[in-house]
């Protein structure tokens, strides 16, 4: 049994986008703020802090999660995938991401990490979701900018993408 | 020369801006690097709407480990002037409560701490000692002379009150075959940005000067604001932005009032300090639209041509009169009679405050609230007279040969053909699909509405259109005030690279884009060789105090003065390429990056070599041009001149049109809307990015879509704030938004450079009053207030309720208050006597109040506790005050109680009956009316009532086990003794 | 908007959980899914001494499917009940309400248990529980007590769950054969909390309808089988004893409402299913 006594710092280590990171963290760290600040992964944004809104939406052991709902200390020794791992390498985007690019599905940008990550999970589990799914999925976060169409249309296109049905321009 | 190429103009280049975004490279402002020896700021806010500071105790906030400094209203004070506002009264506006509290959520207090969550620790540790006033939450309550007065200095909460005459409205009236009237009543809401406001403050005490970071949007006119308020010089006070922001809306303007609070919180702390604020701040405290009541009238004859409106408006700015307000009520002056040919107006135009936050820019900016009432009365007026809405709209509408149009409050309309935008809606497929829908739909018995707007969608506002609040001897007297100034900078690098600055500062609108490709086309360029920059530093970049990003000014003025530049600098390099090229200067020709003799291509040479000239070899730049390195424009309409002596202004420069039709079907059971289809036809001058412009256009749709259906920050009778979180402000998600179809009639604007105008805020405007009207087509009822909830639809289908059956009637409802009420009653085996006894004993409340640590018997009637109350896992310490009156011994009391902790505070009023039960025991019967205030009243009001009702419950539970127990014990002759030393009490 | 301090406790095992709680009482707080109770500790409405995390319990995380219930481990998070195999056939109503709750984000977390614990009066689980007559297994170092889901709810935000005690599992009795089930929310948005929400069963011998969102907590009816004006006037009498009032998302009035439309045609729903 692990016992952290409030207000020290304990070692908190994450296999993050597939490395092993490590950092310090007091029990009441939220992983968006120990992703943001102490491993200066900023692309993890804070948009509520009480789970509604979804920008902080990561993936831990494979499942979405509010990072903000998220203690740090909990997230100890899991694997954590943010926005930054997404790409398949630097100076290159994903699928998904270059679908948001071709059809404007951001803006502001600011609410769109923690969509792609919801939006990258659906399809990777879901490789056939529809728009229904696709919507009810975006259903759990908050855009301002777009009016939400746009990034519809990005997720099904790169769905039929993924899925082959599309070539690659 | 040759003219512009326009070949990426108008095209839908991909954004130079997404792939830092998606992949996590932004650069927001709690990206960037913390200045060395950064702390962080936390802010104290008021639980009250209105409440006297007796005494902020801050001492053992100081001695939280790792806190700095803690600032209150009277630091501030010392060291600060208020900020201005926006009328000349004897009114305060400081960025924290200074003596009295004024909203709810007003800063009260500033922690500076190594981290946020130790300032916040610290915040907990903060005494205030309130003595709460009545609150004025309604506009119309603060026009009541007797309200309770926010600013006793300014003496009235009724702060400003003008009247307009445009033509002889008097005439038209008297002379109307009809007069249609409608009053309305537009709520608060807001765009609220996904990513809160941000500062980080800097100071040195060796210059005296402030060097500040914040996600600030603009007017730079803001600026001055804040130098003054901080008594330094504007060159003493630096104010940055960062390179990306999440999105404003107009909202990042009211972030302001925190530069200069963090400012401050710097220079005493000696240390860079840092602000970030969360989600329950800004919902509670940042800024929103204006609520308005507007009674409109119309002078109207038998086919629908309307002679004159009658406008009288009130708006409320909340708390203060904070700049730039009064703008919300004066940006639409000179467009009151939106979209129509209509020479006779009266306005008047009333400005109040009330215990709410304070008001500021918002998208639609006064536009929602304008239309609200004009497009609801042109439904009324085909209602009243039996007319199809679009023909009493296309009957007032401008005549497309009327432009320039000037309109009868000054504003000059400057291109447009409504009429063909009208076509192109009502010729549509979608149009006869929502007619034959409709049709369907009603002759299944289902309520099926379609809804039309007509707006004309200001932008690029005159800077002197808020002066018209002051009287023209007034405006005399100040100075005139006018103009919209964009300013934009194209420098070339040595080895020919352009770069471009503007002072834009754009939330996401794609600005660097739209830039690369307006100078790429002037100077011949791709528009992946245009390096664009739009971040702002007052320090080094070239501004004016109508830079930023507002009253969509972006396409028309700022792109435009890009523009300007880039042409300027090419004439001068044309100057330069016509020495080397051999040929006349208006014979070079830029394209494809080289520079070239018009008809000979062959003769070139490469762009970048030319535009390395001046660096390299300024000895061949020939006379007359001195340099062509850079060029800086400082661009503004002549159009745009200060309000005139009769109270006509330009407010505007450019105009837009949207003409919208929707069809909604209301569900009778539950008061539902769902939005069948939406069109939107759009004339926003001419187009320089399509996607981007449908994409202003999808995202103020979005938000409209919420302001009709969805968000309202709520107050309740209190003043508390009930719309707390994400899940109390309901901003609709994909689920609830559809996707409007888009149609584009491009007109461009004569008075801009590029020919474009506006678009991000039209939606804003046309749609939440298109989707009233939709509904009050479908219900066959008048719809006057926003947001459409499921209550309110519910309420216009007026169905009586099916009667209670015998026993089980509800409690009456309360008159408009939305205070927390409840009855209940406990059985007791001990006699009434005994049970009076034992309610009066301060022994007996330590022993009963769930969670007591101590009570304090301060009087014969009266009591100090300290108290744990809560639900689950909601709990905090309260410090209770209890008060005994209209005691009759022993059958009935009155208890008076406040509660006040660090989660808010309440006040109830309970009545208490006594009465003997057959057996011998007791019954007491208790009704209590309470309200609270606070955090936990914005975050919780969906569980406050059944939470008051389970913790005073609780009590009485309690109660009944303690009488039971101390009747066991025997101890109740004790307290008999004290009962008649209270009835003498109570017969005095 | 940051929690308060507390001491955090990653049990590896149910007994040091229970030790710990058994130590702490009401100063400590258990975390499973975090989807209710991190909302609480960031805004400070909540601030417990201790945090104990039973997150790496997987002894509890299992789902347990017999002929006659299926039993939920505290550790079950939300989507994987709703993806449970057979679900729709041994639990309908279930499979039908859970895609209610929240959003799939918040799913993906949240554990049935959790929201249980949490007892809001608007949530779909301790309607669900109180529909379909489960119960709720509470364990501490003094033993173990199974719970109906009546007896356990006590009112708003508050169980029956002692301070050292904590929900082991919980336990959903399966379709009961010959029954149709139906459910149906209404809510400002989709994903809200429900402004009321309705779970019908009906059987051979009559109609039960449970009701969310009114009142303090979930209120079960059970009637002999009611038709026309019958069922309308039981609705009625439903509606109006069924304490529905006023909050800023939905009045008394529409809440009532809401009990006699949606009441009916859940019922209705329910009665088809059985058809």
């Amino acid at each position: 049994m692990q016992r952290m006594k409030a207000g020290t710092d304990v070692p908190v280590t994450l296999r993050l986008n597939g490395r092993s990171v490590s950092g310090r963290a007091e029990p009441r760290t939220l992983l968006s703020d120990f992703l943001r600040h102490e491993l200066g992964m900023t692309g993890t944004h804070i948009g509520c802090e009480h789970g509604v809104c979804g920008a902080c939406t990561v993936r831990i052991d494979g499942r979405m999660a509010r990072a903000c709902l998220t203690f740090a200390v909990q997230a100890d020794g899991r694997a954590v995938e943010t926005v930054e791992g997404l790409a398949p390498e630097t100076g290159r985007l994903s699928v998904l991401q270059e679908a948001f690019k071709r059809h404007f599905a951001l803006q502001c940008g600011y609410c769109t990490p923690g969509i792609l990550m919801s939006l990258d999970t659906l399809l990777r589990d879901e490789p056939d979701a529809d728009e229904e799914r696709i919507t009810e999925v975006l259903g759990g976060h908050l855009c301002r900018c777009t009016g939400y169409a746009p990034i519809v249309a990005a997720a099904l296109d790169a769905a039929a993408r993924l899925r082959g049905d599309i070539e690659d321009v | 020369m040759a003219a512009d190429a326009s070949v990426n103009i108008g095209r839908a280049r991909p954004r130079v801006e997404d792939a830092a975004l998606l992949t996590g490279a932004g650069q927001f402002i709690d990206d960037l690097a913390e200045p060395p020896g950064c702390l962080h700021a936390a802010v104290l806010r008021s639980p009250h709407a209105h409440a006297l500071i007796r005494d902020i105790d801050t001492e053992k906030a100081k001695q939280v480990p790792g806190v700095t400094c803690v600032l209150t209203g009277e630091d501030l004070a010392a060291v600060s002037l208020p900020l201005v506002v926006g009328l000349k009264l004897p009114m305060q506006c400081w960025p924290m409560a200074v003596g009295k509290v004024r909203y709810a959520g007003e800063p009260v207090a500033v922690v500076v701490a190594a981290s946020r969550y130790v300032a916040e620790d610290a915040l907990d540790a903060i005494r205030v000692d309130y003595q709460s006033l009545e609150p004025v939450v309604s506009a119309m309550d603060a026009l009541q002379p007797e309200s309770s007065l926010l600013h006793e200095e300014v003496g009235a909460n009724l702060v400003n009150d003008r009247r307009f005459r445009y033509g002889d409205p008097g005439a038209a009236f008297a002379d109307a075959e009809r007069v249609v009237e409608i009053t309305v009543d537009y709520p608060r809401n807001a765009v609220t940005p996904i990513e809160c406001y941000g500062v980080i403050a800097k100071f040195d005490p060796h210059a005296e000067a402030f060097d500040i970071t914040a996600n600030f949007q603009g007017p730079f006119s803001m600026h001055a604001v804040m130098a003054r308020s901080l008594k330094v010089p504007g060159n003493r006070l630096r104010l940055r932005t960062p390179p990306d922001s999440g999105g404003s809306f107009g909202v990042k303007q009211g972030v302001f009032p925190y530069v200069v609070l963090m400012a401050i919180a710097a220079r005493k702390a000696g240390r860079p300090v840092k602000w970030v604020e969360d989600r329950l701040e800004h919902l509670g405290a940042s800024v929103s639209a204006t609520n308005r009541r507007i009674t409109l009238k119309a002078a109207v004859a038998g086919d629908g041509r309307i002679s004159a409106l009658d406008w009288d408006q009130v708006e409320d700015v909340g708390a203060y009169i904070r700049a730039p307000e009064p703008a919300t009520l004066y940006r639409m002056h000179g467009n009151m009679t939106g979209a129509y040919d209509i020479q006779n107006v009266a306005i008047r135009n009333r400005i109040v405050v009330t215990n709410k936050t304070p008001t500021g820019l918002n998208r639609g900016f006064g536009g929602p609230q304008v239309y609200f009432a004009l497009e609801r009365l042109t439904a009324k007026i085909a209602t009243e007279l039996d007319l199809n809405p679009v023909d009493v709209i296309r009957r007032n509408l401008i005549a497309a040969d009327a432009f320039p149009y000037r309109t009868a409050t000054g504003a000059l309309y400057d291109s447009g053909d409504y009429q063909r935008a009208l076509a192109m809606a009502l010729e549509s497929d979608t149009y006869k699909e929502l007619l034959a829908r409709r049709d369907a739909a009603r002759a299944a018995g289902r309520l099926y509405g379609i809804g039309f707007a007509a707006v004309v969608e200001p932008s690029v506002s005159n800077m002197g259109y808020v002066s018209t609040v002051m009287t023209p001897e007034e405006r005399a007297k100040a100075g005139p005030k006018n103009g919209a100034q964009a300013t934009a900078t194209v420098r070339l690098d040595p080895l020919g690279g352009v770069g471009v600055q503007v002072a834009s500062v754009p939330q996401g609108q794609g600005h660097r884009t739209v830039l690369g490709q307006v100078v790429g086309d002037v100077l011949g360029l791709d528009p992946a060789h245009v390096a664009v920059v739009t971040e702002l530093d007052t320090a080094r970049d070239a501004w004016t105090i109508a830079s930023g990003n507002y009253a969509s000014r972006f396409a028309a003025a700022v792109a435009g003065t890009a523009k300007l530049a880039a042409e300027r600098l090419r004439e001068k390099l044309a100057a330069i390429a016509a020495a080397q090229l051999n040929v006349r200067p208006d014979e070079v020709v830029f394209a494809d990056g080289k520079v070239a003799a018009a008809g000979n291509p062959e003769n070139a040479i490469p762009f970048a070599r030319l535009a390395a000239t001046s660096h390299w070899a300024p000895g061949t730049v020939p006379d007359g041009a001195e340099q062509a390195l850079s060029e800086t424009v400082y661009w503004t309409p002549p159009e745009l001149t200060a309000p005139d002596a009769d109270d006509r202004v330009n407010s505007s420069l450019c105009h837009g049109f949207i003409f919208d039709v929707c069809g909604v079907e209301v569900e009778r059971a539950t008061g539902r809307v769902s939005i069948e289809r939406y069109l939107t036809v759009h004339d926003c001058g001419r187009i320089l990015h399509p996607e981007m412009v449908d994409g202003q256009v999808r995202g103020g749709f979005a938000n409209a879509v919420g302001a009709a259906f969805y968000e309202e920050y709520a107050y309740g009778a209190d003043g508390s704030f009930r719309a707390g979180t994400f899940a109390d402000y309901l901003v609709p998600t994909a689920l609830e938004v559809p996707a409007p179809e888009i149609m584009h009639l491009e007109m461009p604007s004569p008075f801009t450079p590029l020919g474009a105008k506006g678009v991000g805020e039209g939606n804003c405007m046309s749609t939440p009053v298109a989707l009233a009207n939709a509904v009050s087509d479908a219900l066959g009822r008048e719809v006057t207030a926003l947001p459409l909830t499921p209550d309110r639809v519910r309420g216009l289908i007026d169905e009586a309720e099916p009667p209670a059956p015998a026993g089980s009637e509800a409690l009456p409802e309360p008159e408009g208050a939305r205070t927390l009420r409840g009855e209940g009653e406990e059985r007791f085996a001990i006699s009434r006597d005994a049970l009076w006894a034992t309610l009066l004993d301060p022994a007996t409340l330590e022993a009963i109040v769930p969670g007591c640590h101590a009570v304090e018997q301060v009087s014969e009637f009266q009591f100090h506790a300290d108290v744990t109350l809560g639900v689950g896992p909601v709990k905090d310490r309260y410090k209770v005050e209890v008060l005994l009156s209209d005691l009759e011994a022993p059958q009935s009391a009155t208890l008076s109680a406040t509660a006040t902790g660090a989660l808010g505070s309440g006040s109830g009023t309970g009545h208490v009956y006594l009465v003997e039960t057959p057996e011998g025991g007791s019954q007491l019967v208790y009704r209590y009316q309470a309200s609270v205030g606070g955090k936990v009243a914005a975050v919780g009001g969906r569980l406050l009532d059944g939470a008051a009702r389970m913790v005073i419950g609780q009590f009485f539970r309690a109660l009944g086990r303690h009488a039971d127990a101390e009747r066991r014990r025997g101890f109740w002759g004790r307290l008999w003794a004290r009962l008649t030393g209270l009835r003498m009490g109570s017969g005095r | 908007m940051k929690p308060a301090p507390f001491d955090y406790v990653l049990a590896e095992n149910a007994e040091q959980a229970l030790a710990v709680l058994a130590q702490e009482g009401d100063a400590a707080r258990v975390l499973a899914g975090g989807q209710s109770l991190v909302p609480m500790l960031n805004m400070r409405l909540a601030r417990p001494g201790m945090v104990v995390d039973i997150s790496r319990l997987h002894d509890l995380a299992a789902i347990h499917a017999g002929n006659h219930a299926i039993s939920v481990g505290a550790m079950v998070r939300q989507a994987d009940l709703l993806a449970h195999p057979h679900l729709a056939d041994s639990h309908p109503l279930l499979a039908q309400a859970l895609p209610w709750i929240g959003h799939p984000q918040t799913r993906a977390q949240g554990t049935v248990c959790g929201s249980l614990a949490h007892a809001d009066p608007s949530a779909e689980l301790p309607l669900l529980l109180t529909a379909l007559d489960g119960s709720v297994t509470l364990r501490s170092r003094r033993g173990r007590r199974e719970l109906s889901a009546v007896d356990f709810f006590l009112g708003m935000m508050t169980t029956d769950c002692a301070a050292d005690e904590m929900i082991e599992q919980v336990r959903f009795p399966a379709k009961r054969p010959g029954a149709g089930y139906a459910f149906r929310e209404f809510s400002r948005r989709d994903g809200d909390f429900a402004i009321v929400a309705c779970a019908a069963a009906v059987t051979a011998d009559g109609i039960e309808l449970t009701l969310g969102g009114v009142g303090d907590r979930p209120h079960r009816r059970v009637w002999e089988r009611l038709s026309g004006s019958a069922l309308d006037d039981a609705l009625n009498e439903f509606a109006w004893q069924s304490d529905a009032r006023d909050d800023q998302h939905a009045s008394a009035r529409l809440r009532r409402d809401l009990v006699r439309s949606l009441g009916r045609q859940t019922i209705e729903e329910a009665q088809a299913c059985r058809e």
